[in-house]
């Protein structure tokens, strides 16, 4: 098993005409997603490497009965390209767009939220979902994850979502699913939402989960694991010696007193029984130890 | 990016909220200029991204022009609390009956608009959070719904704002919505946001920090641009476009994604090194923005090593191979480079370096395995 997508995962790629587009999004269907079609207004009838594209999202839904939609659009249609997906009737929406305002994300939440509660959308600005062998959206390298479980992943940061596939593949321990949640303000979808998911997964039997520091979603976690998981969780936050009081790339990496430190992070996240460990290649062994225990 | 109180005071009046008259100056007799053209008495205010400056020295009441040249004189170049002020804001001097709180920022928990407003303003607003946290009311709005007078209106109620001061802050805060949301506003915040005795509710100061990811749709903040910082390094990394922030070790970082680029920091200290810096090249990170880091890095003389931290995902590792090719080319590094490599074209990326592996160019394989060379090559904890 695996969350939110499998191997009879539709996706069509919203902007698969652009150059990052057509990389990523034959990339996906070369890894064996079923890459169905790619959406571009005013393209609609032409197709790259065999895929067909489509004016909009309603006309490639009907085509092809895409459940799936991965947005790589720039900032300025990328709230516009969502809630059309929305509209269309796609359940699972995943976009890696950086840099769409704050306020845009705030907006296309909310009427996702309240216009349709079945969707759910991954991102912005976020690496994608692999469920290794069965399908990739967004831009993972595929090569890195290993198929078979047990561990699922949740991550903030792109790269180190990354870091934690290729350190538990080293170490040959497989994924169910590995999800990059993104660290922009407004995230479609949570580590709460990701931890329920792998919990409610039978073949997910520990989870890996990656934070940093800035707001206060690990800490939400931290109670979420407390008092719903069975399963254990192995933390890494990035940023225990991020200097205070500077911005460091993420709108969401954002410290400012004590509040949002990795210190108070790693604290919360002790005290609800998961493992905390101080580097990515550290929390990779103390997985590795965690799932040799299970059998 | 944060604004200046007499910047994010312009930006208010563009959405209709009030401030009270009064303009910039650089000079002594510029200031003069704008006191006479507010009116008598002013408020010579010190323009720094800074909070205390009231208690600093920097605010201060001149009832006349020779009032003016002296607290001008006085405030121009002090430095509070390490920032030189440079320009001043000189506006009418307000007659204060209250002085209250108003805010509007994201709250990410809830994924809604935070207002917050108090009738406890003009004090340090995570202070009375802190020891009267009932003073401060708050309304949470989904931005599809927006703000009205309607719903603004019993949120200053129960903040407890006087009777007279009620209506026009209700109205007062609509527009300070419209402003942080058209605005596109990280934080609109006025404390203290003020009664005149005369029954007028106005804005004294304004904090203002902007989303930058915005800035495509808001050419009107090209005046705003600027920087806060006077480290030479990050003025160089800023010009070239790169996400640097200077730190005081030895060993240069350069790592793509702030969360890997924070990890880099995270492992070189716990090998027993120190950082000289932040730099995340971010995504798609191309050949000429791994030359512009490295030579920003170069710049820096405390420098020993530098740590290259790359995990491919939609950057590409043959990419950013090229680039420290190009660098080598390009640039005399005066430290040796270790590098790691790791995710989308990796082979393709170890294969363009291959030729040029030497002990000023070290690949290792592992984060962990990177960062203990680099500090090693950097002589250690320094």
């Amino acid at each position: 098993m695996s969350i939110f997508v499998d191997e009879n995962t539709k996706v069509i790629v919203q902007g698969l005409t652009g150059s990052q587009g057509r990389f990523h999004g034959l990339r996906n269907r070369d890894y064996g997603t079923q890459v169905v079609a790619g959406v571009t207004p005013g393209k609609g009838g032409t197709d790259v490497d065999g895929v067909p594209v489509y004016d909009s999202v309603g006309d490639a839904v009907r085509a092809t009965g895409a459940d799936a939609s991965f947005v790589v659009v720039p900032p300025k249609g990328a709230s516009a390209a969502i809630l059309e997906a929305a509209e269309a009737g796609v359940s699972f929406i995943v976009c890696i767009t950086e840099g769409i305002p704050a306020q845009d994300e705030a907006l296309f939440f909310n009427i996702l939220r309240r216009d349709h509660p079945g969707v759910r959308l991954l991102g912005p600005n976020c690496p994608g979902v692999i469920s290794p062998g069965k399908c990739n959206i967004g831009i993972t390298s595929g090569d890195i994850a290993l198929p078979g479980g047990p561990v699922g992943i949740v991550s903030r940061s792109g790269t180190l979502t990354y870091q934690a596939l290729h350190e538990l593949s080293q170490q040959k321990v497989g994924q169910t699913t590995c999800v990059g949640i993104g660290g922009d303000p407004v995230p479609g979808t949570s580590f709460i939402d990701c931890l329920a998911a792998f919990e409610e997964d039978s073949d997910t039997r520990a989870v890996m989960m990656i934070g940093e520091i800035g707001g206060s979603a690990e800490e939400e976690a931290a109670q979420f694991i407390k008092d719903n998981m069975s399963k254990p969780v192995v933390c890494y936050i990035a940023g225990v010696t991020a200097p205070p009081g500077r911005k460091m790339g993420h709108a969401g990496a954002i410290i400012s007193g004590s509040q949002g430190t990795a210190q108070a992070k790693m604290a919360a996240l002790a005290e609800a029984g998961a493992t905390v460990a101080l580097n990515p290649t550290e929390a990779g062994e103390r997985m590795v130890e965690i799932v040799k225990a299970l059998d | 990016m944060d604004l200046y109180e007499y910047q994010g005071k312009q930006y208010f009046a563009r959405y209709g909220i009030p401030t009270s008259a009064g303009g910039v100056a650089d000079t002594v007799d510029e200031a003069v200029a704008q006191a006479d053209a507010a009116g008598y008495p002013v408020v010579v205010k010190a323009q720094v991204k800074v909070g205390g400056r009231g208690k600093a020295g920097g605010i201060k009441l001149a009832n006349d022009a020779d009032g003016v040249r002296t607290h001008a004189a006085a405030i121009l170049g002090m430095d509070i609390h390490g920032h030189v002020v440079q320009r001043l804001w000189v506006e009418h001097a307000s007659d204060i009956a209250r002085e209250y709180y108003a805010s509007f920022t994201l709250d990410r928990a809830a994924k809604l608009h935070l207002c917050m407003v108090s009738a406890k303003g003009g004090v340090e607003i995570e202070e009375v959070a802190a020891t009267d946290p009932d003073a401060i009311a708050k309304l949470h709005i989904d931005p599809v719904d927006g703000l009205s007078v309607a719903a603004a209106a019993p949120l200053v109620a129960e903040a407890g704002l006087d009777d007279e001061a009620r209506a026009p802050a209700a109205e007062l805060l609509v527009a300070l919505y419209r402003c942080y949301v058209e605005g596109d506003c990280d934080l609109a915040e006025i404390n203290p946001l003020i009664l005149t005795t005369d029954g007028r509710v106005h804005a004294l100061d304004a904090k203002v920090t902007l989303d930058d990811n915005a800035a495509f749709r808001h050419p009107e903040w090209e005046e705003f641009a600027g920087t806060n910082t006077t480290d030479e390094r990050e003025l160089l990394a800023k010009e070239k476009g790169l996400n640097y922030i200077g730190l005081s070790g030895s060993v240069g970082i350069i790592a793509n994604g702030a969360g890997l680029a924070m990890s880099t920091l995270d492992v070189v200290t716990q090998a027993g090194g120190s950082a000289a810096n932040f730099l995340d090249i971010g995504g798609g990170a191309n050949a000429d923005v791994m030359a512009a880091a490295l030579e920003v890095i170069n710049t820096d003389e405390a420098v020993r090593s530098i740590f290259v931290n790359i995990f491919g995902g939609i950057t590409r590792c043959d990419e950013v191979a090229n680039g420290i090719v190009e660098a080598l080319g390009r640039v005399d590094l005066r430290s040796p480079i270790v590098l790691r490599l790791d995710g989308t074209n990796a082979e393709a990326g170890h294969a363009i370096l291959a030729p040029h592996i030497s002990d000023r160019l070290v690949v290792d394989e592992t984060m962990l395995g990177a960062a203990r060379r680099a500090v090693a090559l950097a002589g250690g904890d320094t």
